[in-house]
């Protein structure tokens, strides 16, 4: 399905300037330990996957586990290699970099996890994790560097003065806030989050979001946004990638997607969302049975097995990307029916 | 919806620590009503989970409860924790977040279904077995003759937590406390989940304490909820009453700070401040340090009262709380309690 059908992306923050990332075709598969699972089995946890994101911009990655959406965001971070595809960062093609080239490509992208102790270190003080990549590349003179940890944690909406404490004496929401301080430390032009706020209590997630966006906003960031909270995604992001069993099986603008979404899988997550709000009850015909093993998914069209409308084709023919227009595509075959034919 | 199935009167609880007692519960008092499905919402650390802990006779030993927990006629509270082991799994038994916290993993699911069984009730093993093939077919395991030798590690999350409430159901008991029972699951399989447990009240008329972070969980499949903050119960109505009315400041900002596509990146309405220190907590209402209507008599402990006959709230700007602290009808006088 790669490269077939390139939507074509419009998106309202600078729609003429080229891709900071463009990633085409990548695969990522894992082979699995004899045992239960079998020898020699491949697990296919990304499966060609296309995607491109531009300055400035917001790109939200949606699935359930094992979609493939965390094992895509750790290729693009180049913390372990792909099996098969390329990612290409500011015009670059970073696939293949080691050592030194490596680490100049990881000060231009950075990662924010879910847990920010994946990235900060729980045994050092505060402005030291902020501080690491700043000394690592040794980026300014020392006193600039203690000064450059100042203003980040102030920019994050953290007292200077927490510089000197170590994380476990801080909040969860606050520990986040180190992580984000410590991913801008090094001036990058595109943040990786995964999950950034999927551990955090409502109201002290809504302060970290409003920190992102802002930061995207003022520092003119592009975002990879990987998260399964839809409601979060249609907040925060410009664009959305709905992924199931390692594909992209529907991009396009946040609120198009949101509002008419193309694909069945992307019908059935958004129709299981629980709104806050009694008067939107789920309608109990939701999605039925579980996502299939990525050991061994199915022939044709990977969400045959769960689809309400599936067709014999989709047993035999791997569905394309779509186009519907404005940058918005899915591979369905059911919905690319609907199209006039010409 | 007839009877009281649980009944917490001025419940208290303390925990012992190195650094002093944390009051992770406050002067709690609710009832819930047979047949319903109760909702019971806060942020970490608001003692929602403890809460449940205690009806359950649960918390370790550090923990110091008091008041009382009238299940059945019976006050739990104190119990022997011989007559709590008797009730848990039959008349009450509970659902964790981690499916793993209920079953051996190393067991048969059926054999753990069945075990549940025999150890409150009289049967033989071939009884046992039939009711708990028919529990985990009502559950929605698919194929439960196949599945019932399996170990727990065979079945996805979702079917695990089939099996725990599968478990949970077994000796029909008069009242389930699920603890956030969805929030490991992906959403198609929590929508799943929260469908099942709505045809289980609407079947077996099973009462349910369903305790969660989640909103939109509570507006899905909740009667009534409980809004609870440090340790305070500071609001209970209705479930569509709390969306569309939510008197409360605390209920107020919980729920203006859910992300919402109408604003703009950034401009999400957030709590200032932090959840204070339970082993000082301040005097009177706990959330009086971040909330944007304090005044001085927040210091002094709103009773919770009922503005409506369906809807409680412990809030000094409430008529309703200032007449249940000074019943001799001076709700004018203010200032001074």
């Amino acid at each position: 399905m790669s490269g077939q059908v390139q939507a074509v992306d419009r998106v309202a923050p600078v729609p003429a300037a080229p891709p900071i990332l463009e990633v085409t075709g990548l695969v990522k598969h894992f082979s699995t330990d004899r045992g239960l699972l079998g020898s020699g089995a491949t697990l296919h946890a990304v499966d060609g996957v296309d995607l491109r994101i531009h300055p400035g911009e917001v790109l939200a990655v949606v699935g359930e586990s094992g979609s493939g959406k965390s094992t895509l965001a750790r290729c693009i971070l180049r913390l372990i290699d792909p099996t098969a595809g390329r990612i290409v960062f500011d015009g670059r093609d970073v696939t293949e970099l080691r050592g030194r080239q490596l680490a100049a490509f990881r000060q231009q992208v950075q990662p924010v996890f879910q847990d920010p102790f994946s990235s900060i270190d729980p045994r050092w003080r505060v402005g030291k994790s902020v501080a690491e990549a700043l000394d690592a590349f040794q980026i300014g003179t020392k006193h600039e560097r203690r000064e450059r940890v100042l203003d980040l944690l102030d920019r994050v909406g953290l007292d200077p003065s927490l510089a000197g404490r170590r994380p476990h004496e801080l909040s969860g929401g606050q520990r986040q806030r180190v992580g984000i301080a410590a991913a801008l430390a090094p001036s990058p032009k595109l943040i990786v989050a995964d999950e950034p706020v999927s551990a955090l209590d409502v109201s002290v997630q809504a302060q970290v979001l409003n920190l992102l966006a802002d930061l995207q906003r003022d520092l003119g960031l592009a975002i990879v946004f990987v998260a399964h909270d839809l409601a979060v995604v249609e907040h925060m992001s410009h664009r959305t990638a709905v992924m199931y069993l390692g594909r992209i099986v529907e991009t396009g603008p946040t609120e198009t997607v949101f509002r008419d979404p193309r694909h069945p899988y992307t019908k059935a997550l958004l129709e299981a969302i629980p709104h806050p709000d009694p008067e939107r009850q789920l309608t109990g015909g939701g999605l039925q049975g579980e996502i299939p093993s990525p050991i061994a998914p199915p022939s044709g069209c990977r969400f045959r097995t769960r689809c309400p409308v599936a067709i014999d084709r989709c047993a035999t023919d791997d569905p394309a990307m779509t186009a519907f227009g404005d940058g918005h595509a899915a591979a369905c075959h059911v919905a690319a029916a609907t199209l006039p034919t010409d | 919806m007839t009877g009281t199935v649980l009944q917490l009167e001025h419940v208290e609880v303390g925990f012992a620590t190195a650094d002093g007692t944390v009051s992770a519960v406050s002067d709690v008092s609710l009832a819930v009503a047979e047949g319903e499905i109760f909702g019971l919402v806060g942020e970490s650390g608001c003692g929602k989970t403890t809460l449940a802990m205690a009806t359950m006779g649960l918390l370790p030993a550090s923990a110091t409860v008091r008041g009382a927990v009238r299940f059945e006629g019976n006050d739990l509270v104190g119990l022997e924790p011989e007559e709590l082991r008797r009730l848990r799994g039959d008349r009450i038994s509970m659902v964790f977040q981690d499916p793993m916290t209920s079953l051996d993993p190393a067991f048969p699911i059926g054999d753990q279904v069945a075990e549940t069984i025999t150890a409150h009730r009289d049967v033989d093993t071939k009884t046992a077995r039939a009711r708990a093939l028919a529990l985990l077919a009502e559950v929605g395991i698919p194929e439960p003759e196949r599945r019932y030798g399996d170990a727990p590690h065979r079945l996805s999350g979702g079917m695990r937590q089939r099996v725990v409430i599968a478990t949970a159901l077994a000796n029909e008991p008069a009242l389930l406390l699920a603890d956030e029972p969805t929030t490991a699951l992906d959403v198609t399989i929590q929508a799943q989940v929260l469908d099942l447990l709505r045809g289980l009240r609407r079947r077996l008329r099973t009462t349910i304490v369903l305790i969660t972070h989640d909103l939109g969980v509570i507006a899905q499949i909740c009667d009534r909820v409980g809004v609870m903050y440090a340790g305070q119960l500071v609001e209970v109505a209705a479930v569509a009453e709390i969306f569309r009315a939510p008197r409360h400041p605390y209920t107020q900002a919980l729920l203006a700070a859910l992300p919402d596509q109408q604003q703009e990146p950034g401009s999400l309405r957030v709590i200032p401040g932090r959840v204070p220190n339970l082993v000082t907590p301040p005097p009177g209402c706990r959330f009086a340090t971040r909330c944007p209507s304090v005044m001085d008599r927040c210091t002094v402990v709103p009773p919770l009262a009922h503005e409506t006959p369906e809807h409680l709230i412990a809030c000094w700007l409430s008529e309703a709380t200032k007449r249940a602290a000074d019943p001799a009808g001076a709700a004018a006088a203010g200032g001074a309690a």
